[in-house]
């Protein structure tokens, strides 16, 4: 690790920020937000320099009506429940999906959308149903296994579908204009699929620059740096430091894949409200592997256990500290909120990483 | 949202039309192999490194971009010092 | 034999106490772990009291898979009840064994197990000197569950107590961390990886032993299984009232444990060890026990990892690669691979 130009990043930061009153940076993905704080960089950034956390995770941004139907699926003897590990602790109505195992349900977590269709095929007497979380990283995976079931014939298979995709919450976000934002440190994977140049209506439309970063302790320094010198600059464009990965177009095959399976709806976003066109649907030839068809079950209301804040937090309205439960009633051994339970979330980050002083 | 690490394609299943499964990689991650579809990479090859996500390989990566970018690549890449990462020994 | 056959397997009968625990026990178990405490069978053993202060611990091992790469359930259970004697600078005397095998298990993975004991109390040093054998209804496949207690002699020198933790004092770990977990992890059903990684699980009393021989003045040692270094760095500011900074590029590590865990979405802080010891040390001293511990097999790697100051508030607080700064916490308990 170059210690050395590190601290030079840091220094022109620094300077740059000598001139201006301070300067707003949305991380867009959770996991830049968990990224800054373990790799210790957001603790060498000037007061100054505010990083305010966005919607980029997943868990953060899924509605609680929808974990409720997982969990109610995971209830039923004969429904195997297959998800990421990161949902499987948000407490939902009726307890986690935790909970749900502890009281008998089958909910097995895995690392990859295969190894669901994997447990579908093996085990011909269970209904699988895969919780199809994620953004566009993670969407063509979906897609790709949807179809390897349909070439197998698979009649066990199902998802319960809630993929999103981030360029409408961004959107969302920017021209809702009651968010003070300088600039967006745009999330580096899921810019491998979608490419940097999608993000040119932000940027230009709105006057924001938008950087693509990775997660590696240098590469995000050289995104907030980007941001400070086009805002020094004056300038609000579209910039990719994660050039080997990320080009201006994105991985064409993976969207395909996207556009195969899936047509854009409107989605609900965990204390959001509904964003038009910010979700994925099923397309109707793949209908009979969405989960809500199949078990006739329709995602409840979007309630928000009272206190919690995790819908300003994911917005950028509020920090994890300005929650009255953070700290005391909700941390990561009781949390209220997804923000906590969450690997990705700016609470469970804070709590966890962030010097108590 | 998204975890990824940069590794390298090491041998390659099938070349058959499944979706998912036609195309498989192992794929060597400094001492761990996973396995990730190649669906999303339809012109990755053995040898080429790849970035991958959760069983899938997202993009072919260029090696000596890779190294240069990941850190942990960059202990791997024979810092000797003790007693943090270096070879691995019996 | 056929497949199935009730010969390759335990069945429930085993359990019965009757024709078959006796066969099982005389065929299977008690050979192998044979030694003048044992023999006897009787419903106790006895054991000579010992001069000084008696130590006594108890653990369960439940891992799954039970025989994952380097090791197995057997060995777990033996090392993490002598290690648990030895970071108190007890000498472990002898050992309790009580098996809780599910019906189904393959006799031959039993006699792997039992293999495996055997090896790991003989290179301790310490008899498994009573033990008991029950069968339980098939469930989830499971295998064996392995209930321990162990009973040591303090060392009349061993004077650890968290009390005496002062400003300055050096904290040292053996090794490199985060192997174990992330072994078991890759040998799990729904985590399909192969991995060059290997389980740390291991006998520490010969280190403890040779640590405390240089009398060097050792205030504290624990062993990070469950929670991982982390989870030890939390209980000591929370034991001291004192802050812990650590140094990240200190902290041994492989590089593919560090590439698996970032894979795998885990902070190898978190992660369990099994073959690990975390000692305090005085900071004069510290250079003693290094080269005592890097001179034996299970500490090659061993190194000061941080260090404790008298910063309020009391904190455990990382020195990054980067050169930043972060908090290191107690994890919350299932660590679970990620996507985000």
């Amino acid at each position: 690790m170059d210690r050395a130009a590190i601290r030079r990043m840091v220094e022109e930061i620094e300077t740059i920020l000598a001139a201006r009153d301070s300067i707003r940076i949305m991380e867009v993905c959770g996991t830049h937000t968990v990224s800054l704080f373990r790799s210790g960089i957001k603790s060498m950034l000037p007061p100054g320099l505010k990083l305010i956390s966005g919607p980029g995770c997943p868990v953060c941004v899924t509605s609680q009506g929808y974990l409720d139907v997982a969990c109610e699926l995971a209830a039923r003897p004969d429904v195997t429940v297959c998800t990421y590990g990161d949902m499987v602790r948000v407490p939902g109505r009726n307890g986690s999906l935790a909970d749900q195992r502890g009281r008998g349900a089958e909910v097995i977590v895995v690392y990859s959308a295969r190894d669901a269709l994997k447990h579908a095929e093996e085990h011909p007497d269970r209904k699988t149903v895969f919780l199809a979380v994620g953004f566009e990283t993670t969407t063509p995976a979906t897609a790709a296994v949807i179809l390897a079931a349909e070439a197998k014939g698979l009649e066990n298979f199902f998802i319960l579908p809630a993929h999103k995709l981030v360029i409408p919450a961004m959107t969302a976000l920017v021209s809702g204009g009651d968010v003070p934002l300088d600039g967006f440190l745009c999330p580096g994977h899921v810019s491998v699929v979608i490419g940097a140049d999608v993000y040119r209506p932000i940027a230009e439309g709105f006057g924001k620059p938008c950087v693509v970063a990775g997660f590696e302790p240098r590469q995000m320094l050289e995104g907030i740096l980007g941001i400070a010198r086009q805002l020094a600059e004056g300038r609000a464009q579209v910039e990719n430091v994660y050039g080997v990965a990320v080009t201006g177009e994105g991985n064409r095959p993976a969207r395909e894949l996207i556009g195969k399976v899936f047509t854009p709806a409107d989605a609900v976003w965990r204390a959001m409200g509904t964003i038009p066109e910010s979700g994925l649907d099923l397309r109707p030839e793949y209908k009979r592997f969405d989960a809500f068809d199949r078990f006739g079950v329709e995602q409840g209301p979007d309630v928000c256990p009272a206190g919690c804040l995790c819908g300003e937090v994911i917005q950028g309205k509020a920090a994890p500290s300005d929650c009255a439960l953070f700290g005391a009633a909700c941390s990561p051994l009781s949390p209220v909120g997804p923000c906590m339970v969450s690997s990705e979330g700016a609470c469970s980050a804070w709590y966890k990483y962030h010097r108590k002083a | 949202m998204c975890l990824a690490v940069p590794g390298k394609i090491v041998d390659i299943a099938g070349s058959g039309d499944d979706p998912l499964n036609g195309r498989v990689a192992t794929v060597d991650m400094q001492g761990s192999r996973v396995e990730a579809s190649l669906a999303m990479t339809p012109e990755a090859d053995a040898g080429d490194w790849v970035l991958v996500h959760a069983g899938f390989a997202l993009t072919v990566i260029d090696e000596r971009e890779a190294k240069e970018t990941w850190e942990a690549l960059q202990i791997a890449l024979g810092d000797d010092s003790p007693p943090a990462a270096s070879s691995e020994d019996a | 034999m056929t497949e199935g056959h009730t010969d390759d397997r335990i069945i429930l009968a085993h359990g019965g106490g009757g024709e078959l625990t006796e066969r099982l026990l005389r065929e299977r178990i008690v050979p192998k772990l044979t030694n003048p405490l044992l023999d006897p069978l009787n419903d106790s053993a006895v054991l000579a009291r010992p001069g000084g202060r008696v130590c006594m611990t108890t653990d369960g091992y439940v891992v799954q898979p039970i025989e994952f790469p380097g090791g197995d359930i057997g060995r777990l259970a033996v090392c993490g009840t002598v290690n648990d004697l030895a970071v108190m600078g007890a000498r472990p005397l002898a050992l309790s064994l009580a098996l809780i095998i599910e019906e189904g298990l393959p006799l031959s993975t039993l006699d792997r197990v039992m293999d495996s004991i055997a090896a790991s109390a003989a290179e301790a040093g310490v008899p498994v000197a009573t033990g008991d054998t029950k069968v339980i209804e098939r469930r989830k496949g499971d295998g064996v569950m392995i209930a321990t207690a162990g009973i040591g002699e303090m060392r009349p020198d061993a004077a650890m107590d968290a009390a005496r933790i002062g400003p300055g004092d050096a904290i040292i770990i053996n090794g490199r961390i985060a192997d174990h977990g992330l072994a078991v992890m890759s040998a799990r059903e729904h985590l399909v990886f192969e991995t060059e990684l290997r389980t740390d699980v291991a006998p520490l009393n010969g280190l403890t032993e040779a640590v405390l021989d240089t009398g060097a003045d050792v205030k504290f040692m624990r062993d990070p299984t469950r929670g991982g270094l982390a989870g030890v760095l939390a209980d000591l500011i929370e034991a001291t009232g004192l802050t812990i900074e650590a140094d990240e590029t200190a902290i041994p590590i492989s590089r593919t444990a560090l590439h698996t865990a970032e894979m795998l979405g885990l902070d190898p802080l978190t992660v369990a060890n099994e073959g690990k010891v975390v000692m305090v040390v005085s900071a004069g001293d510290a250079e003693r026990v290094l080269a005592a511990c890097r001179d034996h097999k299970y500490g090659k790697h061993t190194a000061v990892i941080g260090r404790f100051t008298d910063v309020a508030p009391p904190l455990a607080e990382l020195i990054t690669r980067a050169g930043g700064r972060r908090m290191i916490t107690r994890p919350y308990g299932e660590e679970l691979p990620r996507i985000c």
